[in-house]
């Protein structure tokens, strides 16, 4: 199981979940995105893309003006 | 063997329901969300601090939660590039090209079928519904060009339009599908309640912000005072985002008009020289363009002064940085109104 990590600060949705889906595609199943981003779009967005897809978000934190998430991919890219 | 449909999904009403028509005949169907930069989509929600209250889900992703689909979103900011600039079927009513903008995304959609072992492509399209792309001359347009030709379905007027592939080979049944023609949104609103849909996005004037006047006057003021016809993410990004005065033909100043712009035009700072006021609170703006000699930058610098607390003060101290860090301090009288035509306003 590898970490990959994901800065998508200053960006604005949907790039974010763009940038996530690309960093999935090149990971293993089970592996960890480690996401940052500064759009609150992505709270609600992120989460949606991972229900979609079949992604498992692990968590959803928001620290000041900064939003992490930790994502598993699921089995399909 | 189960069919495959790729449909484009662009967050509203027609393409939510084409799909559903579709997955309703047996139809495995995924989604696809072109990202072109131009996307309404909550940008200016995300930004503006006033706004940071109102809801901010992405349609797109939204329409295929509620429709139980993948969506796969594409980013196509560089090639989408050659559609704005150089649009075959030239421009609607604004910056818009529409025509071209479906062809490409079609086309891009037949790629991904290809690649993906899909059998056929959605759109949500209805002949007469949109001025430039959903005509009755112009489909056929998009059909052709795109390459897709009869692998293209648009099943909300398909009773309208020659018969396709899918429906020849019986994958779809031609009688389930539609005949919607016009402008009028009564029968998607019918229709949609019939399949229990209570929830939709309909964005007023499309969900593209080529298609906004005010926009593509910024982008048109762009393009004129550059000398030629070119831009990147950041510009196209900026041009959604605060004031925009254009004093002289080889500076504008982008002012945050709220703490929210202001936050967003702080990441450029490392990109754009700025200017800020010291002496009073007040908004950041950004120089685009070069600040030629000391008139130039002073008359930044007042008109900087202006939009900040100290609009009615005799003097205030603003400071202009640089993208290296370099900078100096200037006093200024901030410029009245008078001396703010509104013709610099962009």
């Amino acid at each position: 199981m590898s970490v990959h990590k994901v800065d998508a600060r200053r960006l604005l949705c949907p790039m974010p979940v763009i940038r996530l889906q690309d960093a999935v595609k090149k990971a293993a199943p089970g592996d960890i995105i480690s996401v940052v981003c500064t759009d609150p779009g992505t709270m609600s967005d992120i989460p949606a893309w991972c229900r979609i897809n079949g992604h498992r978000l692990q968590s959803a934190v928001q620290d000041g003006s900064e939003y992490f998430f930790e994502v598993e991919t699921g089995n399909e890219p | 063997m189960q069919r495959k449909a790729v449909s484009l999904i662009s967050g509203g009403l027609d393409s939510m329901l084409a799909t559903r028509v579709v997955m309703d005949q047996g139809i495995h169907v995924e989604g696809i969300n072109f990202f072109t930069g131009f996307c309404v989509e909550g940008h200016t929600h995300a930004i503006r601090k006033q706004d940071q209250n109102k809801q901010k889900r992405n349609n797109a992703l939204w329409v295929a939660e509620q429709l139980g689909i993948k969506l796969h979103i594409i980013d196509i900011v560089e090639d989408y590039k050659d559609i704005v600039i150089n649009p075959k079927h030239g421009y609607g009513q604004n910056l818009n090209p529409c025509l071209d903008c479906k062809v490409f995304m079609v086309s891009r959609a037949k790629q991904w079928m290809e690649e993906n072992g899909f059998d056929f492509i959605i759109t949500g399209e209805v002949v007469g519904q949109r001025p430039m792309s959903q005509r009755r001359a112009t489909m056929p347009i998009v059909s052709k060009n795109s390459g897709a030709d009869d692998r293209l379905v648009r099943p909300l007027c398909a009773h309208n339009l020659p018969e396709t592939l899918p429906e020849r080979e019986g994958w779809l049944k031609r009688e389930a599908l539609y005949g919607f023609s016009g402008r009028s949104r009564k029968p998607q609103i019918a229709l949609a309640e019939k399949m229990g849909l209570d929830d939709f996005a309909q964005p007023a004037g499309g969900c593209c912000f080529l298609t906004d006047a005010s926009y593509s006057r910024k982008l048109s003021d762009l393009w004129e005072n550059r000398g030629e016809k070119t831009y990147e993410l950041d510009d196209i990004m900026l041009l959604k985002v605060g004031r925009h005065i254009r004093p002289r033909p080889w500076f504008k100043l982008i002012i945050g008009r709220e703490e929210g712009e202001n936050n967003f035009l702080n990441g450029y700072r490392k990109q754009f020289p700025h200017l800020f006021a010291t002496s009073h609170t007040g908004p950041l703006a950004l120089v685009d363009g070069e600040l030629r000699d000391d008139e130039d930058r002073r008359l930044a610098a007042a008109i900087t002064a202006r939009f900040g607390h100290g609009k009615k003060a005799d003097s205030v101290d603003v400071t202009l940085e640089n993208t290296d860090g370099t900078g100096m301090q200037l006093k200024v009288a901030p410029i009245s109104e008078e001396n703010l035509p509104r013709e610099w306003y962009v």
